[in-house]
């Protein structure tokens, strides 16, 4: 069905092994697509350099440890002349609480996760930092109670491998 | 011993009990086992297929269908195959839905096998084929594959045909050798085909996942259709194993002969099962992309760990298993199955379970995470440094 050229296909493969393990070494990737070591330390690269690849990170449930929380923060704004969304959107990003920033369509206009040691704490910084920026007209503070899906991870349990041992 | 023994039916007392379910036992019995012995995908269903089938269930779809299976279904598969390989069988009359291949196979052998017809069975092959010729009074010829690559070649076909024969069962890409034939080499067996008069039964149940080359229907060969029952499903494709739906594509009397046993035998395939295939059908190429190119990249795996440790290892370039010789090892493939379960808790399975050409060859199916992959072929490197 495949209808991708070789190299492509080499691109295609070595991300969708890096996006579920970053940890994957060039030795390893090499074993399981065929492709000599130094070959694949040059494709990263390139797919590094030309921001394909944008960071290495890991999926953390944080809630093991107690020690975030996290909201989601509908931000009303009111536009600025020539400035459009770009500039409150980029100044929000600029504070660390903050973990994503989203344009939205509906009754919102930005989308923003926040991140704090409680919920007093990010209800403070959406009070102090966010509420009270010129262009910002209104906010609405939703916490999470519990994250399902991260990432495209599932953050429960995976169901144990229920195949019997042998069959032919 | 039971009152039954003495009752009990010759065609069944016919068929050897296998060597293996007392190992079977032995390995469902132990919780730290890494198992290469699993013929059917770790992937889960895609999600999209069980959703359907739940859909299906509200919707109270839970009756009898046709006994030839959904027409929809049926239509969708006659596309996909004219798509995929320019062949047209009339969703009419040409194609049968059945409780897998499994079945299929049963009924295609009950629709053309007379008693004391023979029928070719290239091994080592899945252990289904013997005992189904048997079940319909009829008589199993194996014919033993070359160890080097395990495929079927023109003369084997001739040096075991006798006026008694009456069809050839094909299995490529093959359990347990992950072998494949070429559209030149199968041409080959065509010819054998014409020239002994025979019936071919090809099980392509693993044609998805052929990595190397694009897969060859059978019926695709010059004169084969007229032939040859094409037997396939969705259990390897799609993982889809315990929903148990798979089909049958062949001549339409061929069909009709194959419909009177199933019609009398089975009445129906599951419908959840027919609604999960239909969902398959439409929307399902994706995953089976997907997962097929997570199994290549295990199969690169499996064959660089085995042939590092020693042990030498043809290519295999379809189906999700490897093929290693142990011979060099001195051991036998029954004894290498038992020492490394014994000793390192590695479910391997024997190369003789599948036929006696498979002796001295053990069966490592790829099916697993590449996490339990690389700690199995850890344990198997350390036993290897022991024996
Ligand atoms: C070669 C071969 N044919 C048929 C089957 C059975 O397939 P199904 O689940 O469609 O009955 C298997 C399952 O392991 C197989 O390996």
């Amino acid at each position: 069905m495949s209808t991708l050229d070789d190299a492509t296909n080499v691109e295609i493969n070595i991300l969708e092994i890096l996006e579920n393990n970053g940890k994957a070494t060039p030795d390893e990737i090499s074993e399981v697509v065929g492709v000599p070591t130094e070959k694949v330390r040059e494709i990263i690269g390139e797919l590094e350099r030309n921001g394909v690849i944008r960071k290495y990170k890991a999926s953390i449930d944080w809630s093991k440890l107690d020690g975030y929380v996290y909201a989601i923060i509908e931000v009303k704004v009111a536009l600025e002349r020539e400035k459009g969304y770009d500039h409150i959107a980029e100044r929000i990003s600029r504070f660390p609480e903050v973990v994503s920033v989203r344009l939205i369509s509906g009754d919102h206009d930005l989308s923003l996760t926040v991140r704090g040691k409680s919920m007093k704490d990010v209800a403070f910084f959406v009070a102090d930092k966010i509420a009270t920026l010129p262009q910002v007209v209104g906010t609405s503070t939703h916490f999470v109670l519990k994250t399902y899906k991260e990432d495209g991870v599932y953050m429960g349990e995976e169901p144990k491998d229920s195949r019997l041992k042998i069959t032919f | 011993m039971s009152e039954f023994a003495s009752k009990k039916a010759k065609r069944v007392s016919d068929v050897p009990q296998s060597g293996i379910r007392r190992f079977f036992d032995l390995a469902n019995s132990r919780e730290d086992v890494i198992s290469l012995g699993v013929g059917e995908p770790d992937f889960p269903t895609p999600w999209h297929v069980r959703e359907a089938c739940i859909y299906s269930l509200e919707r109270g779809h839970t009756y009898y269908t046709s006994n030839y299976g959904l027409y929809e279904l049926r239509e969708l598969l006659s596309q996909s195959y004219r798509k995929r390989y320019k062949l047209d069988y009339s969703p009419e009359d040409e194609i049968l839905i059945t409780t897998g291949v499994s079945e299929a196979f049963d009924i295609a052998m009950r629709a053309i096998v007379d008693v004391g017809d023979e029928v070719l069975i290239p091994e080592p092959c899945y252990v289904s084929y013997a005992p189904c010729v048997r079940f319909a009074e009829g008589n199993p010829v194996y014919i033993p594959l070359s160890q080097v690559d395990f495929k079927l070649r023109y003369e084997d076909i001739s040096s075991k045909t006798t006026e008694k024969t009456k069809a050839l069962v094909l299995s490529y890409p093959n359990n347990p050798t992950g072998a494949i034939m070429r559209r030149g080499e199968l041409e080959e067996i065509a010819d054998a085909v014409v020239e002994h008069d025979l019936l071919v039964i090809s099980d392509e149940v693993y044609s998805e996942l052929t990595y190397t080359t694009k897969h060859t229907c059978f019926s695709e060969l010059n004169g084969m259709k007229e032939r040859t029952i094409i037997l396939n499903g969705f259990s390897k494709s799609h993982s889809m194993t315990g929903l148990r739906i798979g089909y049958a594509l062949a001549p339409y009397d061929v069909i009709e002969a194959m419909m009177t046993v199933h019609q009398y035998s089975m009445l129906c395939a599951p419908i959840t099962a027919q609604m999960g295939a239909i969902e398959a059908l439409k929307n399902g190429w994706e995953s089976v992309e997907s997962m097929k190119r997570e199994y290549d990249r295990r199969r690169r795996l499996t064959l660089s760990r085995l042939r590092n440790m020693g042990l030498p290892c043809f290519e295999a370039e379809g189906a999700f298993y490897a093929f290693p010789s142990v011979k060099e090892t001195g051991m036998s493939s029954k004894e290498f199955e038992e020492r490394l379960f014994k000793d390192k808790g590695v479910v391997v399975v024997a190369g003789e379970t599948f036929g006696p050409s498979g002796e001295g060859h053990i069966r490592c199916s790829y099916a697993n995470s590449m996490e339990k992959l690389r700690e199995a072929f850890d344990r198997m490197e350390e036993f290897l440094s022991r024996v």
